[in-house]
């Protein structure tokens, strides 16, 4: 049991960040508004979440610009991705 | 604590869900393009039977006004069909709280849109080069391949239909001279099915 609590990973353990990475796995790439409809939260919640994602290297963003609008769009990166797998991997051990 | 983790499961799967697909496709939507298509199918049999009476195998030589009345006909059953289809949707969407036109929407018109486009304008020119048995079967299977296409985006229900439409148009490449009747079933009959079979899945 505590094998498996050891191997969910903290960066997940919040609602927005988890779903921050939910989306960015089934999505090549968001924008930020995308994702703010999606998850229904604050410009700036929204914005820390993304930052602390990004400091654990899980995601990362590109600059673009939409007309004269920036527009700037996130990814989740390899290590993200595998990262989230394990957490859904301990998830479901612990819940058998 | 398990609480927790099965309604963190649950999250993701509806987050995945309503970021990569258009889920507010209405079972309503089917059965009123279903219809549609039945109403144009019996249109354009009046047009180009009425003076053929027997039932069974017909030559349906298509004399000039009739072909510009088939192009009529074929026009007002997707205007209408696609008007009921975007009602029902948008209706859906609203009662979820989702919005009708977003990334997910694009995504899916444009994939189901690639398949189609071919297979109508394939469709047209055969038609003019008076290829007219090959109408039926061929946007039966082009339809059939554009909702295969369609169905990673949307319900995945739509996998089915669309296989079954494919099936469909190839069953009536072997049979030219039911092409009305085949397109029938296909764009009507079975829109209507599962038309009725998502509204009753989805409640929407």
């Amino acid at each position: 049991m505590k094998n498996i609590l050891n191997k969910l990973d903290k960066a997940f353990e919040n609602k927005v960040r988890l779903g921050i990475m939910s989306a960015l796995m089934v999505n090549e790439q968001l924008d930020f508004n995308t994702l703010k409809e999606l998850l229904g939260v604050t410009d700036g919640n929204l914005a820390s979440h993304l930052k602390s994602l990004e400091k654990s290297g899980y995601t990362e963003f590109r600059k673009d610009f939409l007309g004269r609008k920036p527009n700037t769009k996130y990814k989740a990166t390899k290590k993200g991705e595998v990262a989230f797998k394990q957490h859904i991997a301990a998830i479901e051990q612990l819940l058998k | 604590m398990k609480e927790k983790y099965i309604e963190d499961l649950q999250e993701i799967k509806s987050i995945m869900n309503r970021s990569s697909r258009f889920i507010s496709l209405s079972g309503l939507s089917g059965v009123s393009a279903g219809l549609a298509a039945l109403g144009g199918a019996y249109w354009a049999y009046v047009t180009v039977y009425s003076s053929q009476m027997d039932l069974g195998y017909r030559m349906a030589a298509l004399p000039e006004n009739a072909f510009a009345q088939l192009m009529l006909i074929a026009g007002v059953t997707i205007v209408v069909a696609f008007g009921f289809g975007v009602y029902f949707t948008s209706r859906n969407a609203r009662r979820r709280g989702e919005k009708i036109w977003d990334a997910q929407t694009k995504r899916l018109l444009i994939n189901l849109a690639i398949p189609l486009a071919a297979g109508g304008l394939l469709a047209l020119i055969l038609l003019v080069h008076g290829f007219i048995g090959l109408a039926a079967p061929l946007t039966l299977i082009f339809y059939g391949l554009a909702l295969v296409n369609a169905s990673k985006y949307s319900l995945p229900e739509l996998r089915s239909l669309g296989i079954f439409e494919i099936c469909l148009g190839l069953i009536a490449a072997n049979f030219i001279g039911y092409g009305l009747v085949f397109w029938a079933i296909g764009f009507g009959i079975l829109h209507i099915i599962y038309g009725v079979l998502m509204h009753l899945k989805y409640k929407s």
